[in-house]
């Protein structure tokens, strides 16, 4: 119910909400548990194994209980807290885990099952029949158990990711943040503060305590209204710091839009932010602890200090006769806030007895609250008091089992907490993260004058390490009321007492475990599930380890914790991986020509992260093979054009440019001429071939390097590697030019011709022979001419610079077209190249040696290279190796496949009788029939032979005949005429 | 994870290329024997504690970097610039 004058809620600002379905009123600064409590409704969600009835436990991140899904379709989020998602008008949310409805959920009936459903039930039930575990208990139990689902459908939220750097990033606005905040920025220094909470104040909120004479609450939106004035700080609120890494790196989750309907106004739904930053203040305060006892899980039973964040925040009471059931002195403001509200306290039951504390309410002392009774809303609970049983009539009952200080990001970066006896919780270990101090109550420190003085001495460190003057800010004045507590983890009595509510983990299911030997804590979590999903055990770890150490007659720092690991709060992939769905996943780059290839109806296809036309069909042409035999018949007998820029190209220039190249390709350069080309294949040093390609001489000192359109960036690092890591010595300098030329293939009989037509200066075959190269002008156009053949055919490859590339490119096409050509595109690239023999990558693809492709004597005897030595190891150059042949089909099937196997005729196709594989196949207009490339044993002394090659994916066998790998013009006549 | 590459100074990780251990800067002699190349290409102690690998600056400017750090605590200790170390050991 909603108390008049109480709350930080704005009442002029009515908002409507649906909750299953059904209308619910709030107030604009609500969070969907705050403004249902208001509406006096306390069944929010059903437990994950039992379906047990389950209302709000906190009113923070770490809520278990209350999740739900928000919004419909195929943006719903499942697994939202209630107590963190803000009202907005029109938010539409839905329970989760219940069926048909959350008040009448028929997997209820769980709960009667629940001595079979302990620790561990499914390793020892469900065991026979044992084809019934996949089938039949598996799906059940997964649809029975379990949280939100997720719509099946595409995301269609739109996400961000964005960096961030600051001198300090202080983590968490109460009280200790805030001074801290206030303290770096009086000084200059540039801060980042960051808070998970819509309001920053931390506790400040929550609480009537007075900080410099006025409610804590207004010196904290005085104390941000400062911050944000100033133009060094950068206020993140709603903003999760989520995990530290290394280098001062921390993640962080900003939820820039789920508190607003509507998510067409272009701001992102969620922005992952990395923030990095040398100096870091954690100020993340701390977690109540629930205490175990018998159905202590019924609604209505919350953490004393949400009770009362309920009410001092946004003016809620979460019942009518309040109960406070505490081992501290710090629930007692729970009472004290309540009756202050003029709400009834029926009682304070102390777990400890001999402290002299008082109010206007009935105080049990050395007392403990043993069951709580009513169906799914709390009516009562027993308490023993003095060994007698007594009942209280109460439908809240607000528990503090003590404060765990909120240490997780000091514990990501492999640090263990250290234990605190007397406030009996884990602090953080001193330089558990390098950078980083802390402050406040995530270090154990409650009162607000502590934190307030912990904040501003964590603040004038960091300063001192900036070299900062320190301003002398005053400490404002604030309680510093000590904090006592005696250990109460579990109620011992019989039945169910809930330790880790979302996963329905009980102190039997850990005292089960213990007796099974789950005695190690990591162990213990993995058999219970204790602490596992969305909340991540933050209000149940300490209290479930606790439990595990009486259990093994252990200490609680003996006993350690689990791993804390990032995120702190759930982060949605799609906020991480912002940017990176669909055509965001891989960058996507286009050759000046692709317009026109597309216009010309090319299918493109992908090449690495280049699209490049596969075959340009014309009118009448069913098939892509018609396609492809009409464009190889075209560079065969006319003249073709292809758009070969995709080829890495790398300008190398220097003294010792010569001497590089020698020293990466196993061919020598050094002799090349200048105005000539040659072709080289280079090796990785373990002899293996990594690329090959032309290098062109354009000068005494000056190289143009072409490589594969795979291997461009492996090879680039490769000569950064040689030129830097081996030979910084020499004067050598590359850089990649490949975007800046564009570079078409004007290949056939009919090429010069074509050319001739387009170049200002004619060529012949006296001045521009077979690998010449040089500058030429292009209708005006500055470009260069290169005569190489990846076709076995007279032909050229035309350079200009990429602006000019789409205009030569149709000047070309229109031409070939006009002498009985065209444009061609890869598969008919890839028929050319297959029956002249040429290697591509589907040949040296990482496993293949020089020797293999039959290139091993092109290795210089007379000087080092790269990959030489380890080439000449024996097991690399024996005869038996697999080596490039080519494939014939013979028999009565004509196919070839990419991928079979070859097998001795009449021997068994099986791995261990097989003599090589098939890596390139294409049908050959040329000679009517499907060729091949590919590895055999022995390869070359075996020409002639018969083979079985198959293909066992394809379920495809072909009688192969082995031939050497060049098909058409071994002589290499058509590519000097 | 950061790197300061000393030329462009404090970068991403994601800036940076990993190749391995710094042990490629000192390739032997063609005829050093199969020994010594076997543990120049194959051999490596991969410690916990304390490594030098190689890393290029990819998408920055391109220079190779001798990068000492610890695999236990994550501290990076110095990066050099590749060709100054390799310079130092001729």
């Amino acid at each position: 119910m909603r108390i008049k004058g109480k709350g930080l809620v704005d009442r002029s600002d009515p908002v409507t909400f649906r909750f299953d379905g059904r209308s619910y009123d709030g107030f604009a600064g609500d969070t969907v548990a705050s403004a249902l409590l208001a509406n006096d409704v306390k069944l929010m969600g059903r437990s994950f194994k039992y379906h047990r009835p389950r209302g709000v436990l906190t009113a923070g991140s770490e809520e278990p209980n209350a999740l739900i899904t928000v919004g419909a379709g195929a943006s719903a989020e499942p697994n939202v807290r209630a107590t963190t998602q803000e009202i907005y008008e029109g938010l539409e949310v839905r329970s989760q885990n219940a069926w048909p409805s959350l008040d009448l959920d028929a997997l209820a009936v769980n709960n009667l099952f629940a001595p079979l459903l302990g620790a561990g039930f499914y390793y020892k039930t469900f065991m026979w029949p044992k084809a019934f575990w996949e089938r039949v208990y598996e799906p059940v139990i997964r649809r029975a158990a379990g949280l939100g689902g997720l719509s099946g459908q595409p995301n269609p939220d739109t996400y961000e990711r964005a960096f961030a750097f600051c001198d300090v990033l202080v983590i968490g606005a109460g009280p200790a943040g805030l001074m801290a905040a206030l303290t770096a920025a009086r000084a200059g220094a540039d801060v980042i503060i960051a808070d998970e909470d819509a309001r920053p104040g931390g506790r400040l909120n929550a609480e009537l305590l007075e900080v410099d004479g006025e409610l804590g609450h207004v010196w904290a939106a005085r104390a941000v209204a400062e911050l944000e004035s100033m133009s060094n700080v950068r206020v993140m609120s709603r903003t999760t710091v989520t995990g530290a890494y290394d280098q001062g790196t921390f993640g962080a989750l900003e939820r820039v839009n789920q508190h607003r309907g509507g998510r067409s106004d272009g701001a992102p739904l969620e922005c992952f932010w990395r923030i990095v930053t040398k100096h870091s203040i954690l100020a993340a305060g701390a977690i109540e602890r629930p205490i175990a006892f018998q159905n202590n899980d019924r609604p209505g039973i919350m953490t004393a200090g949400a009770v009362r964040a309920y009410l001092n925040r946004w003016g809620v009471s979460p019942g009518r006769a309040v109960t406070v059931f505490t081992n501290n002195n710090d629930a007692y403001r729970t009472a004290q806030d309540m009756v202050a509200a003029g709400v009834r306290v029926a009682a304070v039951i102390d777990s400890r007895a001999d402290v002299r504390s008082t109010g206007e309410f009935p105080v049990y002392r050395g007392a403990q609250v043993c069951n709580s009774n009513g169906g799914k809303e709390l009516e009562s609970i027993s308490i023993i008091v003095n060994g007698k049983s007594e009942k209280i009539q109460t439908d809240c009952l607000a528990m503090s089992g003590g404060w765990n200080p909120t240490v997780h990001l000091t514990c990501h970066m492999n640090s263990r907490p250290t234990w605190r006896a007397d406030i009996q919780a884990f602090v953080p270990t001193e330089g558990a993260v390098p950078g980083m101090s802390t402050a406040g109550a995530c270090r154990g420190t409650f009162s607000t004058h502590g934190c307030l003085t912990e904040g501003a001495a964590a603040a004038r460190e960091v300063l001192a390490a900036l070299g900062k003057k320190v301003s002398d800010t005053a400490l404002p004045q604030a309680e510093d009321a000590p904090y006592n507590l005696a250990p109460l983890w579990a109620v011992a009595g019989k039945g169910r007492a809930w330790l880790d509510f979302q996963n329905d983990v009980c102190v039997k299911d850990v005292k089960q475990a213990a007796v099974e030997n789950f005695r190690s804590v990591e162990h213990m979590k993995r058999y219970t599930t204790q602490g596992m999903a969305t909340d991540q055990g933050k209000n149940s770890n300490v209290a479930a380890l606790a439990v595990l150490a009486d259990a093994t007659g252990r200490g609680i720092p003996q006993t350690g914790t689990t791993t804390f690991r990032p995120p702190y709060s759930p982060v949605a992939i799609a906020a991480m991986g912002a940017g990176a769905q669909g055509k965001g996943f891989a960058p996507q780059r286009f050759t000046t020509s692709h317009r026109a290839s597309v216009a010309a109806g090319a299918p493109m296809i992908e090449a690495g992260l280049w699209y490049r036309p596969s075959y340009f069909p014309k009118p009448g042409e069913k098939t892509w093979r018609q396609s492809c035999d009409r464009e190889v018949n075209h560079v065969r007998n006319a003249v073709g054009i292809c758009d070969v820029s995709t080829l890495g190209k790398i300008d190398i220039q220097g003294p010792d440019a010569a001497a590089l190249l020698d020293f990466v390709y196993i061919n020598t350069f050094s002799t090349l001429k200048v105005g000539r080309v040659r072709y080289g294949l280079m090796l990785r040093e373990d002899g293996t071939v990594l690329d090959d390609g032309t290098c062109a001489r354009l000068g005494a000192t000056r190289f143009v390097m072409t490589t594969t359109t795979a291997a461009a960036g492996t090879v680039m690092r490769h000569l950064e590697f040689v030129a830097q890591c081996l030979r910084p010595e020499w004067q050598v300098a590359m850089t990649s030019t490949t975007e800046q030329w564009a570079q078409f293939a004007v290949a056939g009989p009919k090429s010069r011709e074509l050319l001739n037509g387009l170049l200002d200066a004619p060529i012949d075959n006296d001045n521009w022979p077979f690998m010449a190269c040089g500058e030429v002008s292009v209708l005006g156009v500055g470009g260069r001419l290169f005569r190489i053949s990846f076709s076995g055919e007279h032909a050229y490859e035309i350079a200009v610079p990429a602006r000019y590339g789409e205009a030569l490119f149709r000047e070309l096409v229109a031409r070939a077209e006009g002498l009985g050509g065209g444009a061609y595109g890869m598969e008919a690239l890839n028929v050319l190249r297959i029956e002249k023999g040429f290697i591509t990558h589907s040949e040296i693809h990482g496993r293949t040696t020089a020797y293999d492709v039959g290139m091993g004597r092109m290795i210089s005897a007379t000087k080092d290279c790269i990959g030489k030595v380890m080439a000449a190891r024996p097991g690399l150059v024996v005869k038996d190796r697999e080596r490039l042949v080519g494939f014939k089909p013979i028999g009565a099937v004509k196919q070839l496949s990419a991928g079979a196997h070859v097998f001795a005729a009449g021997a068994q196709a099986s791995r261990e009788n097989d003599q090589g594989y098939i890596t390139s196949v294409g049908f050959s207009p040329s000679f009517g029939a499907y060729i091949g490339l590919g590895f055999v044993k022995s390869g070359p002394e075996r020409y002639g032979e018969v083979m079985r090659a198959v293909d066992h994916l394809h379920e495809l066998e072909v009688e192969v005949e082995i031939c050497p790998p060049v098909f058409v013009d071994p002589e290499g006549r058509r590519a000097r005429g | 994870m950061r790197l300061d590459c000393p030329i462009c100074g404090n970068r991403d990780r994601r800036e940076f290329y990993y190749q391995g251990d710094a042990v490629m800067l000192e390739r032997p002699a063609p005829d050093a024997g199969a020994a010594a190349w076997d543990g120049y290409l194959h051999l490596r102690a991969n410690l916990a504690g304390e490594t030098r690998d190689l890393w290029q600056h990819e998408a920055g400017c391109g220079a190779w970097l001798v990068v000492t750090r610890n695999t236990v605590t994550h501290a990076i200790h110095t990066v050099e610039l590749a060709s100054a170390v390799k310079e130092a050991l001729r």
